[in-house]
C-alpha cells in the first residue's frame, strides 16, 4: 500500500514548469532515489514534500494524512509535518553543541527533560556521535557533520525521511560509509526515504526504486535494474550508465548502417513503430558489445586504453564513434585494425 | 645571517626603509609625542598627575558625557540597523532594492551638516519645526529640544546606523538558508527559529557593527560641537578642540587634551581589539552554496505600513534635512519664512564666486583631499607591497604602524601632528596647509593600505616569477606585471581617500589657520560665527561635490567591473 502519495503534483516558476503532473507512490520502508541532471525539478519535488514549496497543482499526502492540496487548498507548514531531513550543504547549527543540534527537534516540542536526554543519546549512539556529544559541530569533519544532521532526523523518530544530496559534500571514502549507515538505519528504523541525487550509482546502490526525471517530467519508474537494464527511452539509457548510439535506417528485412547492410543484432527487430518509421538508434551499453571475427557491424579501432581491468576501446563505424569495453582477459583488435562488433543486448529507441 | 643582511642593501631594504621612515615621521612620532605630553611631567614619568586631570570635573564630565552619547547611540543604532536588515532582506516588504540603497545614503552625507539641519528645524526658539508648534498650533514651549543627550544620540544614530545595517544584512544575506529550514523541519515556528538560530547566528555580525558604531560616536566631533557645546554638553573630541582653540597653547591645556587623547586611543584599541575577537572567534560559517532563496516571513497586513515607516525613516532622516539646508541656504536672513519674496540664489553665488573665506574653504579642500589621497595612494602601494610580498625582517611594525592610525580618532591625530610640527622640532607648520596634508596622510594611510593589500595578495608570486623567467628584471616585472594589475586597488584608495577629505572636519578644525579652512570649517566657522544662512548654502554645495563624487565613483568602478 502506498504510504506517500503524489498525485498529480505540478510547480511552476513563472513561466517555467518545473515539475510537471508528478505521481510518484511510496510504500512505508522503501527508499526511492529522484535522478536527474540539475535543473531536473527532483529538489522541487522535494521540497515540496517538505513544505518549503507550495504546489500548483495536485496532492500529496502521508498515510491518511493530508500535506498539500490544490483543490482543497490546504497546506501544512514544514515544522508540522514530522519528517526528517538532511541537506547537502549540513545545515547543522554551529551556535549549538553537537548535542544541542540532535536535541533540538526535541526541544521545539516540548517532550520532557529525561526524554529529550534519553532520545537525544539514542539518535547519537546509532551515529556514532555519542563521544562527540559536547564538541561543537564546527570542530567535526564534513562525514562528522552530515552524522549530527542525520541524528538531528532521527531525533523525532520519522516515518519519513527526505535526504537532499546528503553524500555530495562529502569526500570520496566518507561517501561510500555514510551511505551503508544510512541503509542500515533504515533498516532499524523502517523509515521511508525520498532521496535526492545527481549520482547514479549512489541512487542504485542505496534505493529500492528510482525515478529518473528530465525538464520536470518523470522519464521512468522502475527497480535499479529495470531503469539500468530496460531503459524507458534514450535519455535514461545516456543517463544511467555508459552508453553508446548508433543510427541505422531501416528496412523490414534488416538495418543499414554507415551505408553498408546487416541482419537484425542478435536476431531482435526494433518494434514495429520504430520500424515503420525507417530510421532508429541503435544503443548498447559497451560492456556488451562483443568483438566478433565473422560477420558483425564493421569498424575501425581508433584508441586503446588499458584502464587496469577493463580495456576501454574507442571504434569508428562510419562517422560515429562507439565505445567498447573488455575485460583484459578477452584478446581485442589492436590500435588502427578493423573489426566485427556484435551487440549481445541491443535496445531500439527512436531517433530524435 | 644577520651580518650579510644588514651589509647587502638592495631594493627591499631601501623601499623597506623609507616606508618606514614615512610612517615614523608621520604617524609614530605624533602619537609617542602625545603620550609623552600626557605622562611625562617635570622631566618624570608621572602617573598620579594623570589622575588627576582626569578627576577634574571638567574632564571627567567629558568622559562621562562620550560614554553616555555612544552608549546611546550604539543601542539606537544597533535596534534601527538591525531591524531594517531584517526588513529588507527576510520578509516581503515591496521595493526592498531600492529601500536597501536607500539605507546607505546617510553614510556618504557628514553627519555635522546634518545635526546643522536639525538644528534650524528643532532648535528650542528659532528651530522651524519648533517654531511651527508653538505659532501655528499654538504650544506652550518647543516639542523637542535638539541640545540635549537625546537630540546628539537621534542625530548620531541616523549616520552612524548603516554600520550595523550593512554588517546585518550582509549575514542575512549570505547565511545558508539551510540552516534556517532545516529547524523548520525540525518542528519550529519562525518566531522560535529567529530567536534560537538566526539571531544567534548573525550576533557576531550585529555585535561587531555596534562596536564600529561606538568607535566613531565615541571619536565624532561634529554633531556634538554643533548641537551639545551650546547647552555644555562636552564629548572627549569636543573638549580637547575647546583646550586647544581657547586656551592658545597653554601647557596645562594641551596636558588635558593629551589626557583625554590618550583615553580615546585607549578606548578605541579596546573597541577594536573587541570588535576583532568577535570577528574571528565568534565568527560561524553561515556560509554555503545552495541557491534557495530563504524564506520570506509575508508581512500580509504589515506590509504597506512598514513601507510607510521605511519611507518616513527615509523621508525624516535623508530628505527634510537635505532640503532644509538647500532652503536655508537659500533665505534673504535666517529666520525668514520660507515664501517666494524671502529667497534668493545670492547667497550661493556669493559663497562661489565673491568671498574669499568660501572660495579658499572649497580649493584648500579640493587640493588638500587631491593631494592627500595621491600621496596616501602611491605611498600605500609601496607599503603594502613591502608588507605583503617582501620577505623583509621587521615588517610587521610597517602594518602595526600603517594600521594604528586606523584606531586613532582624527581629533588625536591632529593634536599628535601639532605637538610634533609646531616648532618644537625645528619646522613650525602650524597654521599652513601642510599641517593638515601631514595630518590627513596619516590619518588616510590605513584605507590605502586596505584597499593595496587587498589587490596585491591576488597577484600571486608565480605571475612575478613567469615574467622573470621570461627574461624580465624586477623593475620591468613590476612596471609591466604588478602595476596594472594592482590598478584597480589604488583607484579604489584614491577615492577611498578623495572623499571622505573632502568633507573632513574632526582634523581640519584642530588644525586651520586664518587661509586653511576646509570646507568642513568653514561650515563649522560660519554657523558657530552665526553665519547661518551662508553655513547652510556652503553645505549645500559641499552636499552637491559630495554626491557627485560617490556618483563618478560608482560609474568608474561598475565600468571597471564590466570591462
Amino acid at each position: 500500500m502506498a504510504y506517500i502519495e503524489l498525485n498529480q503534483v505540478s510547480k511552476r516558476f513563472g513561466q517555467v514548469t518545473a515539475v510537471d503532473r508528478l505521481d510518484l507512490h511510496i510504500a512505508q520502508g522503501e527508499c526511492v532515489a529522484m535522478l536527474g541532471p540539475s535543473g531536473c525539478g527532483k529538489t522541487t519535488t522535494l521540497r515540496m514534500v517538505a513544505g518549503f514549496d507550495d504546489l500548483d497543482e495536485g496532492e500529496i499526502r502521508v498515510g491518511d494524512k493530508l500535506l498539500s492540496s490544490k483543490s482543497e487548498k490546504f497546506y501544512l507548514p514544514p515544522e508540522q509535518r514530522n519528517f526528517g531531513m538532511v541537506f547537502q550543504a549540513f545545515a547543522v547549527w554551529p551556535h549549538l553543541s553537537v548535542f544541542e543540534n540532535v536535541a533540538f527537534p526535541l526541544r521545539v516540542r516540548k517532550l520532557p527533560k529525561a526524554e529529550i536526554i534519553s532520545r537525544t543519546e539514542q539518535a547519537l549512539k546509532h551515529t556514532n556521535l555519542l563521544s562527540a556529544a559536547r564538541a561543537s559541530p564546527d570542530d567535526l569533519s564534513g562525514g562528522g557533520k552530515q552524522r549530527v544532521a542525520l541524528a538531528r532526523a532521527l531525533a523525532i523518530r520519522p516515518d519519513v525521511m527526505l535526504l537532499d544530496e546528503p553524500l555530495s559534500s562529502l569526500d570520496p571514502h566518507f561517501r561510500e560509509e555514510m551511505r551503508f549507515e544510512i541503509k542500515d538505519l533504515q533498516r532499524r528504523f523502517g523509515f521511508s526515504i525520498l532521496y535526492v541525487t545527481h549520482d547514479q550509482s549512489e541512487a542504485m546502490a542505496l534505493s529500492d526504486r528510482i525515478l529518473v526525471m528530465k525538464a520536470g517530467v518523470v522519464q521512468q519508474i522502475g527497480t535499479p535494474l529495470e531503469v539500468y537494464g530496460a531503459p524507458a527511452n534514450r535519455f535514461v539509457f545516456e543517463f544511467i550508465g555508459l552508453s553508446c548510439f548508433l543510427h541505422a535506417g531501416l528496412t523490414p528485412s534488416g538495418m543499414q548502417i554507415a551505408g553498408t547492410a546487416y541482419p537484425w543484432p542478435n536476431g531482435m527487430p526494433p518494434p514495429p513503430e520504430i520500424l515503420a518509421a525507417g530510421t532508429g538508434v541503435l544503443a548498447a551499453r559497451p560492456t556488451e558489445v562483443d568483438f566478433v571475427s565473422e560477420g558483425g557491424i564493421r569498424g575501425v579501432v581508433m584508441r586503446k586504453a588499458y584502464l587496469g581491468e577493463i580495456i576501454d576501446y574507442r571504434i569508428k563505424v562510419g562517422e560515429t564513434e562507439l565505445r567498447v569495453q573488455k575485460t583484459r582477459r578477452v584478446a581485442g583488435p589492436a590500435v588502427s585494425e578493423s573489426c566485427g562488433l556484435s551487440f549481445v543486448r541491443p535496445q531500439w529507441y527512436p531517433v530524435g | 645571517m644577520g651580518h650579510r643582511a644588514a651589509l647587502r642593501f638592495g631594493t627591499p631594504e631601501l623601499l623597506f626603509s623609507l616606508s618606514v621612515a614615512l610612517l615614523v615621521i608621520v604617524v609614530a612620532v605624533p602619537m609617542l609625542l602625545i603620550f609623552f605630553n600626557a605622562f611625562w611631567v617635570d622631566g618624570h614619568f608621572n602617573v598620579a598627575d594623570v589622575i588627576k586631570v582626569l578627576q577634574h570635573p571638567e574632564t571627567y564630565k567629558a568622559l562621562l558625557n562620550s560614554l553616555i552619547l555612544s552608549v546611546g547611540v550604539t543601542i539606537t543604532g544597533t535596534i534601527v540597523g538591525t531591524f531594517f536588515a531584517w526588513l529588507v532582506t527576510r520578509t516581503d516588504l515591496p521595493f526592498k532594492k531600492t529601500m536597501k540603497l536607500l539605507f546607505l545614503v546617510p553614510f556618504m552625507l557628514p553627519a555635522f551638516i546634518g545635526a546643522l539641519a536639525w538644528k534650524m528645524l528643532l532648535s528650542p526658539r528659532a528651530g522651524y519645526i519648533n517654531r511651527f508648534f508653538m505659532d501655528v498650533l499654538g504650544f506652550d514651549g518647543p516639542v523637542f529640544n535638539i541640545y540635549s543627550y537625546a537630540g546628539i544620540i537621534l542625530v548620531e544614530t541616523m549616520y552612524l546606523f548603516p554600520f550595523v545595517f550593512i554588517q546585518v544584512s550582509g549575514a542575512l544575506e549570505r547565511m545558508d538558508p539551510t540552516l534556517e529550514e532545516s529547524a523548520r523541519i525540525s518542528g519550529a515556528d519562525l518566531f522560535t527559529i529567529t530567536r534560537k538560530i538566526t539571531i544567534p547566528l548573525v550576533m557576531p555580525s550585529i555585535l561587531s557593527g555596534a562596536l564600529l558604531i561606538m568607535l566613531y560616536s565615541m571619536a565624532h566631533f561634529g554633531t556634538v560641537a554643533v548641537l551639545g557645546v551650546e547647552t555644555g554638553i562636552y564629548n572627549i573630541p569636543t573638549l580637547i578642540y575647546e583646550k586647544i582653540h581657547q586656551s592658545a597653547g597653554s601647557f596645562a591645556s594641551i596636558r588635558t587634551a593629551t589626557v583625554l587623547a590618550t583615553v580615546l586611543v585607549i578606548t578605541a584599541a579596546l573597541i577594536l581589539w573587541l570588535q576583532n575577537r568577535i570577528l574571528s572567534k565568534g565568527r560561524y560559517q553561515i556560509i554555503a552554496g545552495k541557491s534557495f532563496r530563504p524564506a520570506e516571513l509575508k508581512l500580509r497586513g504589515l506590509r504597506i505600513p512598514l513601507l510607510v515607516l521605511c519611507i518616513a525613516y527615509i523621508g525624516f532622516t535623508i530628505v527634510l534635512p537635505t532640503a532644509t539646508i538647500f532652503m536655508v541656504g537659500g533665505l534673504k536672513t535666517y529666520g525668514l519664512q520660507f515664501t517666494a519674496e524671502n529667497m534668493t540664489w545670492v547667497n550661493y553665488k556669493h559663497i562661489l564666486f565673491e568671498w574669499d573665506l568660501t572660495r579658499d574653504a572649497i580649493w584648500n579642500s579640493i587640493s588638500l583631499g587631491l593631494s592627500a589621497a595621491l600621496i596616501t595612494m602611491f605611498a600605500g602601494v609601496i607599503i603594502s607591497y613591502v608588507i605583503v610580498k617582501m620577505r623583509v625582517r621587521g615588517k610587521g611594525i610597517l602594518e602595526f604602524l600603517g594600521m594604528l592610525p586606523f584606531s586613532v580618532p582624527g581629533s588625536v591625530i591632529a593634536l599628535g601632528v601639532i605637538l610634533a610640527w609646531s616648532g618644537k622640532f625645528g619646522i613650525n607648520l602650524y597654521n599652513t596647509v601642510w599641517i593638515i596634508l601631514i595630518a590627513y596622510i596619516a590619518r588616510y594611510m590605513a584605507f590605502s593600505l586596505k584597499a593595496n593589500s587587498a589587490a596585491l595578495e591576488q597577484v600571486h608570486d608565480s605571475l612575478v616569477e613567469a615574467a622573470r623567467a621570461s627574461g624580465a628584471t624586477m623593475a620591468q616585472a613590476l612596471r609591466d606585471i604588478v602595476v596594472p594589475l594592482v590598478r584597480p586597488g589604488m583607484v579604489a584608495a584614491f577615492f577611498l581617500i578623495f572623499l571622505p577629505a573632502l568633507r573632513e572636519l574632526t582634523v581640519s578644525v584642530l588644525l586651520y589657520g586664518p587661509t586653511t579652512r576646509t570646507i568642513g570649517v568653514a561650515i563649522y566657522t560660519l554657523n558657530e560665527d552665526g553665519e547661518t544662512v551662508y553655513s547652510a548654502a556652503l553645505a549645500g554645495i559641499a552636499l552637491i561635490i559630495i554626491v557627485l563624487g560617490e556618483v563618478l565613483i560608482k560609474r568608474l568602478v561598475s565600468g571597471k567591473n564590466s570591462a
